[in-house]
C-alpha cells in the first residue's frame, strides 16, 4: 500500500514522527551523556598498556618516548601544517594525533606529550616497563635498576622486582604510622593547646584569671608539650626509616634517576599484568578513590575528605529540614483555614523552589554567616575574637542554607502526601473519639511518612548535587582536617568542608594541570551521579509504591 | 460527683477521675499541638518571607540620600582678621587645618575648635603671601608664592601614636620635602596664582602674576646604584595666553595646565613636550551670562570640576576624537543653588566632591552615577573654606566671618543610582558613554563601573539560547509522550527525564566546558548539518516507513515511534559529525572558525553561547517537559474522543483541541523553564569565559547576574557598595524568577479549574 507524500502529509503523521524524535533525542541525549561520564571515569582506573617506541619527527632528532595513550583524535593536515609540523598534505584530509601521557614531570618538565602516531617507528610494549605512582611529580615511566638500603644496593637471590615491591610495602608501612602520628596525635595535641589558649583568655576577659589557674593553666600545657617532643622524636626516627630506601631507574631515552622509595606510592608493571592482576589492580585503584585523600593539589589520589563532607553536610541538612519541613506541611493542610491566603501561601512556597539557588547562597552570606554568625561569636565565642568562630562561612552555616534551599521541596511532597489521604480515614478516626492532634499523630502522619520519605530523598539529591550557594557559604577546595575528628567537640560545626560537586568544579576549571586531573574529575562526577540517581529512582519508586496503597484504600 | 448511670456503668465509668484527667492530658496535648504546628508552620513561612526582606535591607542603603549633622561651631582665635588661605583634615578627622595668609599653620581639634599645634612658614624678608597650591588632596603638597617671586614647597603630616592603654595620640607637623630653601620661580614677580605637582619623575611649578606666567619643571634623576636623587631645573618656555589667569591646575600625569582666563575661557596648555609647550584649545566653559569661579580635579585628575557663578558645576574630561586627538569636553552638570560657587573639595577615595556657594549652601554630588545626595543651607555668610576628611565622613566649613563648624556626614554608597546601573554612562578616559560592568581594579583612584546591563543582557541571552534549544524539543517531546506514546513506554520515559532534572548542574556545566565546547570548536561545521539533517532526516525516515509493507509496520505497535527513531537519530547524527571536516574543507576553506570571522566579522570563542545554549537547554528540558506533559496529559478525555468521533484525524485533534485547551499550561511551563535558565549558576561560570559583553553573538560568551554573583561575591568587602550591588542583583534574580513562576502558577492554577469544570 503506497501512500502519496500529499495524502501523507495530510494524515498530520509527518508532525507525530517529528514529534516522537524530540524525545528519542532527549532520551539520546541522557542515556549519552551518562554514557560518557561513566566510559570516561571507569576507564581511568584500568591499567592502559605502556608503548614505547622511537618518534622520528622528519628533520628532528628522533627519541624514544614510553607512555599510555590517553586521547587520540582526527586533526586536519592543515592546522599540523600551521604548527609547524612536516607532514604532506597529499595522501589525506586530516590525521589522527594522540595523547600520550609520558609522565616523568621532573625529568621532562610536562606530563603529557601530543604525537603523531604516523611518525611512531616499532612501537612495542615491552614487559619489564614500570610505571611508578609518587607522591609527588606524577608518574614516572621507566625500568627499574636497581634498589638501594642506604647507599648500599641490595643484592639477593630473588627477582629485583619482588625486593621492590617488599621495600615499597615497608615504606608504606611506615607512612601509615608518620601518618597518623601527625594527622592524630599531634592535630589532638594542637587542639588541646588551642583550647588550653582559648580558656585562658576567656578567663582574661571574665577577670577571674587567678594565679592558680594561670599555673593550672600552665602545668597542662607543659605537660602537652613534653608529649610533642616525645612524638617528634619518634616522628624524626621514623622518617630517618623512611628515607632509608632508594631505587635506581632508567627513563626509556637512557636517563638514569635516583629516587626514594618512601615517594613511591605503589609500581605496576602494566604489561606483564594478567586479567586477574588487572582487575586487582583495577579494585585496588577504585578502593583508593573513595577512601584516601587527595595528593599533588587535588590531581591525584582519593576523594574521600569531598564524599565525607558531602556526607556530613547532607546529615545536617535533612536533620534540620525535615521537622520543620513537615511542620510547615501539616499546618498549611490540616490547621490553617483553607482561603486564599492560604492558597498564597502554597503558591508562593511553590515558588521557592523555582528561585535560582545562588540567591539563598547571597542570602546563607548576608544573613547567617555575618549576621547572625557574629552575634554568636560575641555571645558565646568572645576569647577567640577577633578571630571569627561561626561568623565566618562554614559546615552550619552551608547546612542551615541548603535546608532553606530544600525545605519547599519537602514541603511540596508532603503536602501531596497528606492530600492524598482519603478524609474518610481522619474522619473515622475523628469519629472513634480521637483528638485532632492523636489523629495526626496516630493515623494521618504514619500514612503519608513515605510521602516525607520521597520529599526527604528528592531535598537530599538536590542538596547534593547544588554547588553554587556552596562557593559562598563554606565550601573550600581542600580542608585540612574532616569536621568530624576525635578531638573536643567532635563534631566542627565551624569547620569549612570539601564537596563532591565543587571538587568538580575546583579540579576541572581552577587546577594547574587540567590534563592530568580530568580522569579524576569523570570519576567524582561518575560518583555524585550514581549516588543522586539512586536517591532519584528510590524516591520514584516510594512514590509509585505510595499511589498504589492510597488506590487501594480508595476503593 | 454524682455517677454516671445507665445499663452499661458497671462496664466503663467514662467520668471517673482518672479518666477526666487523661481527657484532660488528651485535650491539653491536643491544644498543644495545634499551637506548637501553628506556630512551626508560620515561623517557616516567616522564615521564607525574611529572604526577601533580607535582601532588601542590605539593598536599601545604597540608595538613600547623604545625610549631615552638626557637631560643633566655633571660632578660631587667629583666624577672624586673617583670609584662610586652606583647609584640610587628617585621616581620623580628628584634626583640621587651617593656613592663614600670615603663613600660619593653625592645627586645632575639629570637634571643640581648641587650638593643638601652630607653626608658621618662614616668609622671606620684605614679602608676603600671594598664593598657595594644593598637589593633591591625598598626598598633603603645598607649595606658598611670595611677592618676590619665590615659592616653597611644604607638606602637613600627622605622626599616629598609641600609648599603653591603646591611647591614640596624633601629633601634627608641617615637614619641608625640598628642604627649607625657596625655590626661585621668577624674580621679583608677584604670582597671584599658583599650581603645583609633585611626581617622582618631576615637580611642576606654574604661577601667573600682573604680567607673568612662570612654568617651572624640577626634573628628579634617580642615580641607579646610589638612589640618590639629583635635581634639574629647567624653565618651559610657554606661550603667551589669550587673557589675564584666574586659576591654574596642573594634572597628575604632568602634561596638561589648565588656566581659567579671566574672560571665562578655559586655556589648555600641552606640556608633554617640555620643551616646547604648545596650547591645545582655548574653550569657552560657561553658559550665557555666568562666569567661571571656581576650578578643581576631581580624585584622579582627569577629570576637571568647573563651578560657575549661577551655582552650576560641570565635570570635563579629555576624549580621545576619531582624529586620535584629544578634546575637554562637557560630561554632565550638577547645579546647587542660584549663586555663586566658591569652594569645590573632591572626595579623596572616591569620584564624589563637596561644592560650597556664596550664600552659605553646601551640596555633596557623585560624578558617575550623576547623583546629588543633599543640598543644605549651613550658614547665612557667604563659605570661605571647606575641608573634606579622607574617609568622606565629616566636613569643615568656614564662613566668611570666621566661624567654623564642624559635620559629621553620612555618606555611604553614593557611587550607585538607577542611571549608573541602568544607562549608558560616560566613564572616564572613555569616548562615549557605555554599559560596563567592572567593579574593582587595583588602582586607588579607579572609577566603578557598576552597569548592571551587560550582566542583564548576558543573563538574558544565555537564557535565550537555552530556551531556542529546549522548547521545541520539551514542548514536542512532552505532546508525543502526552498524547501518541503508548503508556508502557512512557512509564519508561518519565523516569528517565526525570533523572535528566535531577542531574547536578555542576556536571553538566563541568561537560560543557572541557568536552563539548572543544568538541564543538572542532565540528562546528557538523554542528550545523546536524541541525539541518536531523529533521530532514526524520522525516524521510518517516516517509520511508509508511512505504513499508503492514507486515512489517504492523510489528511494532502504535506509539512506539519515538523508540524506532533512536537508531534512526544515532545514525543521522553519526554521519552529520563525519561529514564536519569535509564540508569544513570543501565550503569554509578547511577553517570554519576563520571563514565566520572573515565573512561576518564575529569573533569565535571557544566557551560560548551555543556551548551554554546546549548544555542549559539540556538542564531546562526536563521542567518544561514535565508540566507541559501534565498539561496536555490532563486535557479531559471526553473531548479528544468527540473530536475523533467526528473524524477529525489524531494530529487535527491535537493541534484543534488538545493544545488549544493544554495551552496556557504549556506557556506556563516555558516560563518557570526561563526562569530556571534566567537564574542557572553553574553551566554559565563554567561553560563561558565569564566577560561581561554585550554582544549577541552566538560565538561569544556572556556574564550572567547569577554567575557573576558566584565570582565576585567571596572577594566583596561586607557593607560596601559592591557587596550591596551584588546583593541587589541577587534581588533582581529574585524579583524575576519570582514574579515569572507566580504567574504561571496562576494560569495553570485557572487552567486546572476550567479542567474539573469541563
Amino acid at each position: 500500500m503506497r501512500i502519496g507524500l500529499k495524502n501523507w502529509y495530510k494524515s498530520g503523521e509527518p508532525w507525530v514522527w517529528l514529534n516522537a524524535g524530540a524525545v528519542a533525542i532527549s532520551i539520546i541525549m541522557v542515556v549519552g551523556l551518562l554514557t560518557l561520564i561513566a566510559i570516561r571515569g571507569l576507564g581511568h582506573f584500568w591499567p592502559a598498556d605502556v608503548i614505547q617506541a622511537n618518534y622520528i619527527v622528519p628533520g628532528q632528532e628522533s627519541k624514544v618516548i614510553a607512555g599510555e595513550v590517553v586521547e587520540s583524535e582526527e586533526v586536519a593536515v592543515q592546522r599540523l601544517l600551521d604548527a609547524g609540523l612536516p607532514v604532506s598534505a597529499e595522501q589525506s584530509e586530516f590525521l589522527e594525533r594522540q595523547l600520550i601521557k609520558v609522565g616523568n614531570r621532573d625529568v621532562y618538565g610536562s606530563d603529557f606529550q601530543w604525537i603523531l602516531p604516523a611518525f611512531l617507528q616499532g612501537p612495542e610494549l615491552p614487559k619489564n616497563i614500570m610505571v611508578v605512582e609518587r607522591r609527588e611529580w606524577g608518574n614516572f615511566y621507566g625500568f627499574l635498576k636497581e634498589v638501594r638500603e642506604g647507599d648500599q644496593a641490595i643484592l639477593v637471590d630473588k627477582p629485583l622486582w619482588d625486593t621492590f615491591q617488599q621495600r615499597i610495602a615497608r615504606a608504606e608501612g611506615i607512612h601509615d604510622a608518620i601518618y597518623e602520628i601527625e594527622k592524630h596525635q599531634i592535630g589532638r595535641i594542637n587542639a588541646s593547646l588551642e583550647r588550653l589558649r582559648l580558656k585562658e583568655r576567656r578567663l582574661e576577659l571574665e577577670s577571674t584569671l587567678t594565679n592558680a589557674a594561670q599555673a593550672e593553666l600552665q602545668l597542662e600545657r607543659a605537660e602537652l608539650q613534653q608529649e610533642y617532643k616525645q612524638l617528634e622524636q619518634r616522628l624524626g626516627e621514623l622518617y630517618q626509616q623512611f628515607n632509608q630506601d632508594h631505587f635506581v631507574a632508567e627513563t626509556v631515552d637512557g636517563r638514569q634517576v635516583t629516587l626514594s622509595i618512601g615517594s613511591v606510592v605503589r609500581a605496576y608493571q602494566p604489561n606483564a599484568m594478567s586479567l586477574l592482576g588487572k582487575i586487582a589492580h583495577y579494585g585496588d585503584k577504585v578502593w583508593e578513590f573513595v577512601a584516601d585523600d587527595p595528593r599533588e593539589a587535588n590531581t591525584e589520589g582519593g576523594i574521600f575528605p569531598a564524599i565525607f563532607g558531602t556526607v556530613m553536610m547532607v546529615i545536617l541538612m535533612s536533620v534540620i529540614v525535615t521537622p520543620f519541613g513537615v511542620i510547615a506541611a501539616v499546618y498549611l493542610r490540616e490547621y490553617a483555614h483553607q482561603g486564599v491566603v492560604t492558597r498564597m501561601i502554597r503558591i508562593a512556597v511553590n515558588n521557592l523552589a523555582g528561585v535560582p539557588s545562588i540567591v539563598y547562597g547571597v542570602f546563607g552570606l548576608g544573613f547567617f554567616v555575618y549576621f547572625m554568625g557574629s552575634a554568636v561569636d560575641e555571645a558565646f565565642f568572645p576569647e577567640a575574637l577577633p578571630a571569627p568562630t561561626l561568623g565566618t562561612p562554614g559546615l552550619l552555616w552551608a547546612s542551615i542554607t541548603l535546608a532553606l534551599l530544600t525545605l519547599p521541596v519537602v514541603i511540596v511532597a508532603t503536602e501531596e502526601g497528606l492530600s492524598r489521604i482519603p478524609r474518610s480515614v481522619r474522619e473515622g478516626s475523628l469519629a472513634l473519639g480521637a483528638t485532632k492532634a492523636e489523629t495526626l499523630w496516630r493515623v494521618v502522619l504514619p500514612m503519608a511518612s513515605p510521602a516525607m520519605m520521597t520529599g526527604l530523598i528528592l531535598a537530599v539529591a538536590r542538596a547534593a548535587g547544588e554547588v553554587a550557594p556552596l562557593m559562598l557559604v563554606g565550601v573550600v577546595k581542600l580542608a585540612p582536617s574532616l569536621p568530624l575528628d576525635g578531638n573536643y567537640p567532635y563534631l566542627h560545626l565551624d569547620q569549612k568542608f570539601m564537596h563532591l560537586g565543587f571538587h568538580i568544579y575546583d579540579v576541572g576549571f581552577q587546577s594547574p594541570n587540567v590534563e592530568a586531573a580530568r580522569p579524576l574529575v569523570y570519576a567524582t562526577a561518575l560518583l555524585l551521579v550514581v549516588v543522586i540517581a539512586i536517591l532519584n529512582l528510590s524516591a520514584v519508586a516510594i512514590r509509585n509504591h505510595l499511589r498504589e496503597k492510597y488506590k487501594a484504600l480508595e476503593v | 460527683m454524682k455517677p454516671y448511670t445507665s445499663k452499661y456503668s458497671s462496664i466503663v465509668d467514662f467520668s471517673s477521675p482518672a479518666l477526666k484527667r487523661h481527657n484532660m492530658l488528651r485535650h491539653f496535648k491536643d491544644k498543644l499541638a495545634r499551637w506548637g504546628v501553628a506556630v512551626g508552620g508560620v515561623g517557616v513561612i516567616v522564615a521564607i518571607l525574611l529572604i526577601f526582606l533580607y535582601l532588601l535591607y542590605e539593598v536599601v542603603p545604597l540608595f538613600r540620600s547623604a545625610s549631615i549633622d552638626s557637631v560643633a561651631t566655633y571660632s578660631l582665635p587667629a583666624s577672624s582678621a586673617e583670609k584662610n588661605l586652606y583647609f584640610a583634615m587628617e585621616e581620623q578627622a580628628e584634626i583640621g587645618l587651617k593656613l592663614d595668609s600670615n603663613g600660619q599653620a593653625t592645627f586645632f581639634k575639629t570637634n571643640t575648635g581648641s587650638v593643638i599645634h601652630t607653626e608658621t612658614i618662614p616668609i622671606p624678608e620684605g614679602a608676603s603671601i600671594t598664593s598657595l597650591a594644593e598637589a593633591d588632596p591625598a598626598t598633603h603638597v603645598l607649595a606658598l608664592a611670595f611677592s618676590n617671586g619665590q615659592v616653597v614647597v611644604f607638606k602637613h603630616e600627622y605622626d599616629i601614636q598609641f600609648a599603653d592603654d591603646n591611647q591614640r595620640t596624633i601629633s601634627p607637623k608641617i615637614s619641608y620635602p625640598y628642604g627649607k630653601e625657596y625655590i626661585s620661580l621668577a624674580e621679583g614677580a608677584s604670582f597671584s596664582h599658583l599650581a603645583l605637582r609633585d611626581t617622582d619623575e618631576a615637580l611642576i611649578i606654574a604661577g601667573s602674576g600682573k604680567d607673568a606666567f612662570v612654568v617651572k619643571a624640577i626634573n628628579k634623576e634617580e642615580n641607579f646604584l646610589s638612589g640618590e636623587v639629583t635635581l634639574t631645573e629647567q624653565l618651559l618656555s610657554v606661550p603667551k595666553l589669550p587673557g589675564k589667569i584666574n586659576g591654574l591646575l596642573i594634572d597628575p600625569e604632568q602634561r596638561w595646565i589648565f588656566a581659567a582666563l579671566e574672560n571665562d575661557h578655559l586655556a589648555i596648555l600641552d606640556i608633554k613636550d617640555k620643551d616646547k609647550p604648545i596650547i591645545n584649545a582655548v574653550l569657552d566653559v560657561t553658559e550665557d551670562g555666568s562666569s567661571l569661579t571656581s576650578m578643581h580635579f576631581l580624585l584622579g585628575g582627569i577629570s576637571l570640576l568647573l563651578g560657575d557663578s549661577s551655582g552650576h558645576i560641570n565635570q570635563w574630561f579629555f576624549v580621545r576624537s576619531e582624529t586620535n586627538e584629544w578634546q575637554l569636553k562637557k560630561i554632565r552638570g550638577f547645579q546647587l543653588g542660584q549663586s555663586a560657587i566658591v569652594s569645590i573639595a573632591p572626595e579623596h577615595r572616591r569620584k564624589g566632591f563637596v561644592a560650597a556657594d556664596a550664600q552659605g549652601n553646601i551640596g555633596i554630588f557623585y560624578t558617575t552615577a550623576q547623583r546629588t545626595l543633599i543640598k543644605q543651607s549651613i550658614t547665612d555668610k557667604s563659605v570661605a573654606g571647606i575641608a573634606i576628611s579622607p574617609r568622606a565622613n565629616a566636613l569643615l566649613v568656614e564662613n566668611q566671618q570666621g566661624e567654623v563648624s564642624y559635620w559629621d556626614v553620612n555618606n555611604t554608597h553614593p557611587e550607585v543610582s538607577w542611571s549608573a546601573l541602568w544607562d549608558k554612562v560616560w566613564y572616564e578616559s572613555y569616548s562615549e558613554p557605555k554599559y560596563i560592568w567592572q567593579s574593582s581594579a587595583a588602582t586607588n583612584d579607579f572609577e566603578p563601573k557598576l552597569s548592571l546591563m551587560p550582566l542583564s543582557f548576558g543573563t538574558l541571552k544565555a537564557a535565550f539560547y537555552a530556551m531556542l534549544l529546549a522548547a521545541p524539543l520539551a514542548i514536542c517531546g512532552a505532546i508525543y509522550t502526552a498524547y501518541f506514546m503508548a503508556p508502557v513506554m512512557r512509564r519508561k520515559v518519565k523516569p528517565v527525564i526525570e533523572l535528566m532534572e535531577a542531574l547536578p548542574t555542576v556536571i553538566l556545566g563541568f561537560l560543557a566546558g572541557l568536552w563539548l565546547a572543544p568538541f564543538i570548536e572542532n565540528t562546528l561545521a557538523g554542528i550545523f548539518v546536524l541541525l539541518l539533517f536531523m529533521p530532514i532526516g526524520m522525516l524521510l525516515f518517516a516517509y520511508i516507513w509508511a512505504q513499508l509493507p503492514g507486515s512489517i509496520r504492523h510489528r511494532v505497535p502504535d506509539g512506539w515511534q519515538a523508540a524506532i527513531l533512536i537508531p534512526v537519530v544515532l545514525f543521522i547524527s553519526w554521519i552529520s559529525l563525519q561529514l564536519s571536516v569535509p564540508i569544513e574543507n570543501l565550503l569554509f576553506d578547511g577553517d570554519i572558525r576563520h571563514w565566520i570571522n572573515e565573512a561576518t566579522g564575529l569573533d569565535y570563542d571557544q566557551r560560548n553561547a551555543l556551548v551554554v545554549g546546549l548544555a542549559m537547554g539540556f538542564a531546562v528540558i526536563p521542567t518544561i517537559f514535565s508540566i507541559a506533559e501534565d498539561a496536555i496529559f490532563s486535557v479531559p478525555k471526553h473531548l479528544t474522543y468527540g473530536s475523533l468521533a467526528l473524524g477529525a484525524t489524531p494530529w487535527q485533534t491535537l493541534t484543534r483541541v488538545v493544545l488549544l485547551t493544554a495551552s496556557p499550561g504549556i506557556f506556563s511551563a516555558l516560563m518557570i523553564g526561563l526562569g530556571r535558565a534566567v537564574g542557572e549558576t553553574m553551566i554559565v561560570l563554567m561553560a563561558t569565559g565569564n566577560t561581561p559583553i554585550m554582544d549577541a553573538n552566538i560565538f561569544e560568551g556572556m556574564r550572567t547576574l547569577a554567575a557573576n554573583i558566584a565570582v565576585e561575591m567571596p572577594e566583596s568587602e561586607v557593607g560596601s557598595s559592591h557587596y550591596r550591588v551584588l546583593f541587589l542583583a541577587a534581588l533582581v534574580l529574585f524579583l524575576f524568577t519570582f514574579i515569572v513562576n507566580t504567574l504561571a502558577e496562576l494560569i495553570r492554577h485557572r487552567l486546572r479549574k476550567r479542567y474539573s469544570s469541563l
